[in-house]
């Protein structure tokens, strides 16, 4: 009896690491398009005018090269205002939101992200004159990045 | 203080737009993390990153955990007149860090 309850305590302890496992693999894919629609208000986003930069395969999802660049005059009444990072299986769905305007000069942004798993990116731009602009692009995580581990 | 820097070119033109790059040194916590005993370590990111320059905002970022530790930002500006281009953040602690570079606007 006494065995049986040590057994039982023993594979107590050794189950409990491997639940941030399971919490990682269970990631649920967001649907991109609603949480686009989140941003622009429902409004159709023109796909023209806008490139994100992802590399297609990441060794490292700890650190994904980001480059996001929108065509724009960047004049007072012509610019981009703000341009979202939407993530569809990061824990959380918001990676950032930069704003931009007529001092900016030019509506490029570089940095480098965190993705938990492959997975699609949305990059939304908002300009002056309430439209939007949206691309996507996949990336494939090679060592997939931990969201129980850190840097 | 928090450690970071930032990097514009010395000289540029007037009107001329250039690049500022930014590094910030932040381990960027997720939150997710837990120490080896199990204590999970509380989520602790730069959560604003704002750049001026000429007394105008030509830069701002709201961020969460999905930016890399040691977060990096390249943006552009307009070169308006000569002084400093001065970026500022604040992570979730409420520390605050600033760095500036200073640019010759002829």
């Amino acid at each position: 009896m006494r065995r049986r309850r040590f057994l039982r305590a023993v594979g107590a302890v050794l189950a409990a690491p491997a639940l941030p496992a399971a919490a990682q693999a269970f990631l649920p894919r967001r649907d991109l398009a609603a949480l686009v629609a989140s941003v622009t208000g429902g409004a159709t986003p023109s796909r023209e005018g806008i490139a994100l930069e992802v590399p297609a395969l990441a060794e490292n999802g700890n650190s994904v090269a980001f480059r996001v660049r929108v065509e724009s005059p960047m004049t007072e009444s012509d610019h981009v205002r703000a341009i979202h990072v939407l993530s569809e299986r990061n824990p959380r769905e918001r990676v950032a939101l930069f704003h931009l305007g007529p001092a900016s000069g030019r509506a490029e942004v570089t940095t480098r992200i965190r993705l938990a798993v492959g997975q699609r990116i949305a990059v939304v731009a908002a300009l002056s004159g309430g439209r939007f602009r949206l691309a996507e692009a996949a990336v494939e995580v090679t060592a997939a990045a931990c969201i129980d581990e850190g840097t | 203080m928090a450690l970071g820097r930032i990097q514009v070119q010395a000289m540029a033109r007037r009107g001329e737009v250039v690049e500022a790059r930014v590094l910030i040194r932040h381990a960027m916590e997720t939150g997710f993390r837990r120490e080896a005993d199990g204590r999970a370590v509380p989520m602790n990111v730069v959560n604003t990153v704002a750049c001026r320059h000429a007394g105008r905002e030509v830069f701002r970022a709201e961020l969460g955990s999905g930016i890399s530790a040691n977060p990096y930002f390249a943006f552009w500006f307009r070169a308006e007149e000569s002084g400093e281009v001065t970026v500022e953040w604040v992570d979730d602690a409420g520390e605050r860090g600033v760095a500036s570079a200073r640019i010759e606007v002829s």
